[in-house]
């Protein structure tokens, strides 16, 4: 059975996203206001962009109760960059705070402005030379219980997963390589 | 600037995507564009509109107008810089601005050559008409397009003719035959592997805005339909009634730009919008600047 996945729209680079699931052979359609949610789906990702417009119009759009509910009721997660901002319990250095579900702690724009953006290789989970581009990304300045940690740079957590919930510094979607995208596809939506 | 750092700033763009970028003069006006979800804000002295009333000659801000900006607003700030003038370039760079607007709004420094926008580290958007412009723009370094319209008029009208016909060029060249290729770079001034890249994927190589005169919901939702992928307004929202319950109308209207029962609402009650001048009536054309 083809999964299918819905991609919050609401800001960001969602098309990208799109692409890739595709090309794992999962079956998107865009979430950008209330009623897209009466569809049925099978799991979310939360796209990169900016955190401060995504998590205002999650509220103005009346999405924001609706979307938390599903997440703590244990609706697989794909959330990247801004998507990890939202997700997170905490925000260091940002008197906002949105769906809170991830118990950790974020800093936004953690290495400065688009000066500092930059490309690595990494592991991710058990797989090798996974490209990772940070693009004024935050960092994962702690995590608590019931996190684990799929992926690091220098020592600091940029990757983390706790139940369904799977959250990046970085952008998978930006690039060729698919692999993030079929292991959260066979690993937590299909729970192989 | 090497592959990586090039990639990097095209990404940024990405980033940007279904938003909206505002021109902001303080850093008050920053934080109601913020708050109103603004994806970015551009940091300018005066806004196209003043600019035009003020006439003269129109430079980089002040860098410590430009800080303000920046210390006041967790989201990007771009700035703009006359065409040519690396000079203005290199210190929005040491300011670490987080993009360059390589703008006809300001008066051009140089009348034949733009900026090699290689040799910078930031990402640089830079106006444009037509297909040619806009590859022209890329080849120089461009990580971003944006439609050049007809700054500070409220005037939508440039703005949906340059995006008709770079989407129209678009679709020709993505119809053509492959031998036809080397003919259109040769047409349109650009390099072939520009055109192949055109031809193959049906876009241009970076994200596309619309810039120019937008000045409302309505507005914004006739340019994301055209196949803008987002937003810029500049004096729209400075220069009317209420610009922040105006702002947040236009960014929730180019998030649902395709349903126009919410758009209509977004339309409701917003105050004067600005007032707008026609084509006809200006004395300085600014899209004619740079080709």
């Amino acid at each position: 059975m083809k999964k299918r996945v819905a991609v919050l729209a609401l800001q960001g680079d969602f098309a990208e996203h799109e692409d890739s699931l595709r090309k794992c052979g999962a079956e998107t359609f865009q979430i950008r206001q209330k009623a897209d949610l009466e569809q049925q789906f099978d799991a979310l990702v939360i796209p990169g962009g900016e955190s401060t417009v995504i998590g205002k119009l999650l509220r103005e759009l009346d999405l924001f109760a609706p979307l938390q509910e599903k997440i703590r009721n244990g609706l697989p997660v794909l959330a990247t960059c801004a998507g990890l901002i939202l997700l997170a319990d905490k925000i260091e250095n940002d008197s906002k705070e949105h769906f809170r579900t991830l118990n950790v702690t974020v800093k936004r724009n953690a290495y400065g402005r688009q000066l500092g953006s930059f490309c690595t290789t990494g592991k991710f989970a058990d797989m090798e030379n996974v490209p990772m581009s940070f693009i004024r990304a935050p960092s994962i300045e702690s995590a608590g219980t019931g996190v684990t940690v799929l992926s690091e740079f220098n020592g600091k957590a940029t990757a983390v997963m706790q139940g369904k919930q799977v959250a990046l510094a970085y952008h998978p979607e930006l690039l060729e390589d698919c692999r993030i995208y079929q292991w959260f596809l066979d690993c937590i939506v299909s729970g192989k | 600037m090497d592959a990586t750092q090039a990639e990097l700033n095209r990404n940024l763009a990405q980033m940007l995507k279904g938003g909206v970028i505002m021109d902001v003069t303080t850093p008050e006006q920053a934080r109601i564009a913020e708050d109103a979800g603004a994806c970015a804000v551009m940091a300018l002295e005066r806004i196209p509109a003043d600019i035009r009333a003020a006439g003269g000659v129109s430079r980089m801000s002040d860098p410590e107008m430009i800080k303000g900006i920046q210390e006041a607003v967790s989201i990007p700030v771009m700035a703009k810089c006359r065409i040519g003038h690396f000079a203005e370039a290199q210190i929005l760079q040491a300011i670490e601005i987080d993009y360059i607007d390589e703008s006809e709004v300001l008066s051009p420094a140089d009348d034949l050559y733009h900026i090699n926008k290689h040799e910078f580290k930031v990402p640089f958007v830079c106006g444009a008409r037509d297909l040619g412009e806009a590859l022209r723009r890329i080849q120089e370094g461009a990580a971003m397009i944006r439609t050049k319209g007809e700054p500070g008029t409220g005037d939508v009208v440039q703005a949906v003719r340059h995006m008709r016909k770079m989407n129209a060029e678009i679709r020709r060249v993505a119809n053509m035959r492959e031998d036809e290729l080397f003919e259109a770079a040769k047409e349109l001034a650009v390099s072939y592997d520009l055109i192949r890249y055109v031809h193959d994927n049906g876009k241009l190589p970076v994200v596309n805005f619309a810039a120019g005169g937008v000045a409302t919901p309505a507005d914004a939702s006739l340019m994301m339909q055209l196949g803008a992928e987002g937003v810029f307004v500049g004096s729209g929202i400075f220069k009317s009634g209420d610009p922040a319950k105006r702002a947040k109308a236009i960014v929730k209207a180019v998030t649902n730009y395709q349903d126009a029962a919410m758009v209509a609402e977004l339309s409701c009650g917003l105050g004067e919008a600005m007032v707008g001048i026609n084509p006809e009536e200006i004395r300085i054309i600014m899209e004619e600047r740079g080709k």
